[in-house]
């Protein structure tokens, strides 16, 4: 949590002035059982009616002042709260979006979210309240053991004692918690990922009529936050009470120490009277400072899972070269992959190489390495061992955005973004005027869906791309790919949701760009990829052939199966 | 309260869910009143010690001082051990509603029609479900633990005030209204603002959820700048409204202490006077002690029944958006001599069967169809021409606008959702793996299938192999963005789904687009025989799988535009056999 601080860095004036002027508020409020004392050992005992009624003057001066301060407290404490919580949003955004792969796959999605939106909230106001009444309250607690001092020294004694008493119960019950409201977050998170699942999976849920176990699973896991939730407050809820408890005993350990003393002549009645308020002033303190540690140890408790994020570090960083020579080739050698986990390598030792405007196809059957292996083209994955390289230079030197730039990318599964469509075509080539991303997307077979869309490319696709169906989103995400114009072309199967017709177009428009890239097509149907110049044929992580689709049916066993099995359903 | 702009019916839906936990409400009430009263005797207690020291120097009666005071330190742990109950129960409460309103909310997400499932943005419901519970929970606990206690207290002391004192009572009770006046106008001033900042907040956790939600494809198009640029926007615009809405809330308490300093300097002013001028007859210094202590006890519950209802502001607002989801219409409910379909035949009409998403695009137009047990339903098109829209249909995820659809004679809308679902296997070309083990996620429509069943199940679509290569078999735990499956093994955990529950219809939608075509081939075996003596609705772009349907439908743009055997449509020379010719082209380029 504390680590997070250092997000502060530009509200350092806010921070300052805020818990200073809630301090001189403070140090008014101290001045009061003074003046009430001053009230009855002078003003009542001379039934002095002006001096009551000027020392009563003081007492509305002094709560004048003290709004004035706590209004500026209160906005400083506000606008560096907001501000450290806005700043912190913003780098943890911004560090989520530099994680590989690798640690999206082993963290996952929802825990992300719960931290950048409802941990971030808690942490939020508990910054505010920190700076608001954390520093207030304990001077209040110190000052009035001070302010006992200067009235009698022996009675002060007893403020002595109850004090650290009293913070041992505090932080005690503080350090007991923190550990139990992590719980409570991470049953919170799980939650959170039924419901999502429940959004996303709707139409399995009740194909197969599973809305009722769903229920139940959800309730079990609402009754395990209960319980958490519960069992913590169980623990949190002695706070006040022990608190409460112990200040009443302190008040009358207090009197009865003023009574001897009085009784011996070295203390007023007035005094007493001050003392009893002083111990009063703490306990009216310690439980604001009590609820206040609730919220702030569930703050340090959300701040520290966020400071977990910031704690991962991408697993690939990203080498200096800023452009390779632009021919596009691509050479893997003996590169292995293991992903995270896993106990046995999901490519194992791949060799190939693919000159500029090569059309590679890569085949195999499910679970085989398709995926895995274009993956290692853009660095998305590291090679556990041998190497991936892109115009002769090995992919880790170069810089991320470099290499990204040289790609073209069309992922499996079809995901579009919220905004227009030229917004979303624009994510291969910011620039791209119009003309360019109609070409782009007419290349895509898609200029018949934009051209059925009201606004062409001013509509607004939702968020997911609700509004579209599956083919069509597929297509729109092949023209994002376009739109790049990039030296490398990679298709992870992305054809499979368009039928023959829409296929065989594409690929013949694929033949005719000019600026001639390297295109990887990943494909189960032999028919969209035999007219690769070099078809690499994987097993279980293995290159088992490679080469034209002719060689390929005479040398590969494999290569022959997939295609013999297509050939004769496919009936030609 | 403040109505100013919550609706009531807001607040009679919280009072509904509270409603179940009445005898506990009515002991933390009980409690805090016993408390409060307590709390409010040791003042006075306190204030008979102060006066015994004003016969001063040697002429103190130690021993009843000392009675005093054993008495405040009892009544002190009585009252700590009674607030301590009262907190568990206020606990209990809140979390507990907190619960049911879960519950209720994931209930009404599992019954919402598909409609608003598909058009709204699921980060937007999520955040209903859970951030804007969480704020709800937050407000209600504060609402518990200190708005009842601080109208008490503020009621027993004005009690307490009277009986030592008419004229100080009177004092606090005119100041009063000041403090009340100004929390219930900066309350009415927050309310917007905190609507604002909420509305802003679902806006940000949208955005967080489609870019850290697809963050795989954010990364591939370098699009991350982009990305944080669009957060930032959006995170500036929140932080104007936080700001506002945290600053102008959070000055509630500092106004209404000021309020309650004024009043202590007036009571302290009107108790010293009254000491002076009635010779401690009608107030004593003790008394006036006990006076000033109320005068500060008095100030604590208006600082926080203020902050409470700042508080309640946010969390009615938040309330409220989470029982707009809950309050949503569910999808048309069942009548009550719903059929549950038992024994399928499988025999499915389409009669006159008009539907569109909205009102001015229109979809499919009278559509007949009649389909009789056994029969294999190919559904071919071009790519986006409604071949889902017909399975959305006869899965009942949206309703017919015109004419009806029936299962062996019975309107589908006449028959329990539930029984007509199950009739079906359904498999997707989008695959959905929760996040369970294997085992949990191939027995979704069957939770209590044996061990021995699932395999088999996942032998006969091929998932077997793979599963028991994974680390932990079939218990290996899985999820949608897990790397451990390619998309195609999540297609084959899909399919041994349908395995295990063989239902009698099937509805197989692209359902091995993204397998390889040795395994697809054995699974089509599979297939084949599963789809004996069933009906199947089959949608696919590989026209061989096609061709040997009963009958086949080939849509364009929303609308059946031809229907036969493979053969009949061939020798038509239509789309379809346009269609079948561009495979062929396909084939050719070899």
């Amino acid at each position: 949590m504390f680590k997070l601080l250092k997000h502060m860095k530009g509200y350092t004036k806010e921070c300052i002035i805020s818990p200073t002027f809630k301090l001189l508020e403070a140090c008014f409020e101290l001045f009061v059982p003074l003046v009430v004392a001053r009230i009855v050992d002078i003003g009542i005992a001379n039934a002095d009616k002006g001096y009551v009624t000027r020392q009563c003057l003081i007492l509305v001066a002094l709560a004048v002042v003290g709004l004035c301060c706590t209004l500026l407290a209160q906005y400083y404490a506000a606008k560096a709260a907001v501000g450290f919580s806005t700043k912190v949003k913003h780098s943890l955004f911004s560090h989520i979006q530099s994680l590989s792969y690798t640690e999206i796959d082993t963290l996952g999605t929802p825990t992300l979210i719960t931290r950048m939106t409802s941990d971030m909230n808690q942490v939020q106001s508990g910054v505010n309240l920190t700076l608001r009444l954390f520093m207030r309250s304990p001077f209040i607690v110190f000052g009035a053991m001070i302010m006992a001092f200067t009235i009698d020294t022996k009675s002060a004694l007893v403020f002595a004692v109850a004090i650290p008493v009293l913070a041992l119960v505090v932080f005690g019950i503080m350090w007991a918690t923190i550990p139990l409201y992590k719980r409570v977050q991470s049953k919170l998170d799980r939650v959170l990922g039924i419901t999502r699942e429940n959004l996303t999976g709707a139409r399995v849920i009740r194909a197969f009529a599973n809305e009722e176990n769903e229920e139940q699973d959800f309730k079990v896991a609402t009754r395990e936050l209960n319980l958490a939730q519960k069992f913590v407050g169980k623990i949190s809820a002695i706070m006040n009470p022990a608190t409460y408890a112990i200040v009443n005993i302190a008040i009358a350990v207090l009197i009865w120490n003023g009574a001897i003393r009085v009784d011996s002549g070295s203390l007023t009645q007035g005094q007493v009277i001050a003392l009893y308020n002083y111990m009063s002033q703490i306990l009216v303190e310690l439980i604001k400072l009590a609820n206040l540690i609730v919220t702030i140890t569930k703050a340090v408790a959300c701040g520290n899972r966020v400071q977990g994020v910031f704690e991962i570090k991408p697993s690939i960083d990203s080498g200096k070269i800023c452009a390779g020579n632009g021919e596009g080739a691509v050479e893997f050698k003996s590169a292995s992959l293991r992903y995270a986990n896993a106990s046995e390598n999901s490519l194992d030792k791949v060799n190939f190489s693919a000159k500029r405007g090569e059309t590679i196809g890569i085949i195999g059957g499910t679970g085989s390495g398709k995926t895995s292996l274009v993956n290692l083209i853009p660095r998305f994955y590291d090679v556990c061992e041998g190497e991936v390289l892109v115009d002769g230079i090995n992919v880790k030197d170069y810089s991320s955005e470099a290499l990204l730039e040289k790609i073209g990318i069309v992922p499996q599964r079809a995901v579009l973004f919220a905004g227009s469509i030229r917004d979303n075509m624009r994510w291969g080539n910011e620039n791209a005027t119009d003309d360019e991303i109609i070409e782009a997307i007419s290349l895509a077979q898609a200029k018949d869906v934009l051209d059925g869309k009201e606004g062409g490319l001013d509509f607004v696709i939702e968020q997911g791309g609700r509004n579209l169906s599956g083919g069509q989103r597929q297509r729109f995400t092949i023209a994002r790919a376009l739109v790049k114009k990039p030296e490398i072309l990679i298709f992870d199967d992305s054809s499979s949701a368009l039928d023959f017709a829409t296929d065989a177009r594409l690929r013949a428009s694929l033949k005719s760009l000019d600026y001639n890239p390297t295109v990887f097509i990943v494909s189960q149907r032999t028919a969209s990829i035999a007219g690769a110049d070099k078809i690499i044929v994987l097993d279980d992580g293995e290159v088992v052939g490679i080469g034209t689709h002719n060689e390929l049916l005479n040398t590969c066993v494999v290569y022959s199966e997939i295609y013999s099995s297509q050939f004769k359903k496919e009936g030609v | 309260m403040k109505k100013s702009k919550i609706k009531s019916s807001t607040i009679r839906q919280v009072l509904h869910y509270v409603r179940n936990y009445k005898l506990l409400l009515f002991l933390s009430i009980l409690f805090a009143t016993i408390t409060v009263a307590l709390t409010l005797y040791i003042p006075i207690i306190v204030g008979q010690a102060i006066d015994l020291l004003a016969n001063g120097q040697g002429n103190i009666d130690l021993d009843k001082v000392l009675f005093l005071l054993g008495n405040i330190a009892i009544i002190a742990v009585i009252i700590a051990l009674l607030q301590w109950i009262m907190n568990n129960i206020n606990n209990k409460i809140t979390y507990n509603v907190v619960r049911d309103v879960r519950n209720d909310a994931f209930e009404k997400i599992e019954r919402l029609p598909l409609k608003y499932i598909d058009s709204h943005s699921h980060g937007e419901i999520v955040s209903k479900v859970i951030a804007d519970v969480d704020q709800f929970a937050d407000g209600l606990l504060m609402g518990f633990t200190q708005l009842f206690t601080g109208v008490v207290t503020i009621l027993g002391t004005i009690v307490f005030l009277i009986l030592i004192n008419f004229k100080i009572a009177l004092v606090v009770v005119l100041l009063t209204p000041l403090s009340l006046f100004i929390a219930n106008f900066i309350a009415k001033k927050t309310y917007s603002m905190f609507h604002k900042q909420s509305s802003v907040r679902a806006e940000q956790t949208a955005i967080i959820d489609e870019m850290v939600g697809n963050l795989k494809v954010v990364k591939a198009f370098s699009h991350e700048d982009e990305a944080i640029e669009k957060f930032d926007i959006v995170n500036e615009k929140l932080q104007k409204c936080s700001v506002k809405a945290i600053f102008f809330s959070s000055l509630v308490n500092p106004t209404t202490r000021f309020v309650n300093a004024l009043v202590y300097a007036s009571v302290a002013l009107v108790g010293a006077f009254t000491v002076i001028g009635s010779g401690e007859v009608a107030l004593t210094i003790g008394a006036l002690s006990s006076v000033l202590s109320y005068a500060t006890q008095y100030a604590k519950p208006f600082n926080e029944i203020s902050g409470v209802v700042s508080e309640l502001q946010n969390a009615l607002a938040c309330a409220e958006r989470t029982f707009a989801l809950i309050n949503e219409e569910a999808e048309v409910a069942e009548p009550s001599d719903a059929i549950a379909l038992s024994n399928v035949e499988g025999r499915v009409t389409l009669d006159d069967v008009s539907f569109s998403y909205n009102e001015n695009q229109r979809l499919i137009e009278n559509l007949c169809l009649d389909i009789s047990k056994g029969q294999r339903i190919a559904i071919v098109g071009p790519t986006g021409c409604g071949k889902t829209t017909l399975i959305n249909l006869l899965m009942r995820f949206y309703d017919v606008k015109g004419g009806s659809i029936s299962v062996d004679g019975n309107d589908i809308r006449k028959i329990t959702r539930a029984s007509l679902r199950e009739s079906y296997g359904m498999v997707l070309q989008e695959t959905w793996i929760r996040n369970a083990s294997i085992r949990d996620n191939i027995a979704i429509g069957k939770p209590d299938a044996t061990d021995e069943e699932i395999i088999e199940a996942s032998k006969r679509s091929h998932a077997h192999s793979f599963v028991k290569r994974l680390p932990n078999g079939y218990d290996t735990i899985v999820s949608e963005d897990s790397s451990l499956l390619s998309q195609g093994q999540k297609q084959l955990l899909c399919i041994a789904r349908i395995m295990l529950c063989l239902p009698p219809m099937l509805i197989l939608d692209e359902a091995t687009s993204s397998i390889d075509t040795r395994t697809e081939i054995k699974i089509q075996d599979a297939f084949a025989q599963m789809m004996k003596g069933r009906t199947s609705f089959i949608v696919a772009h590989r026209l061989s799988t096609i061709r040997e349907a009963d009958l086949i439908l080939v849509m364009n743009a929303g609308k059946i535009i031809e229907q036969g055997t493979h053969d009949e449509l061939l020798a038509k020379g239509g789309f379809y056999h346009s269609l079948y010719n561009s495979q062929f082209e396909g084939q050719e380029e070899n």
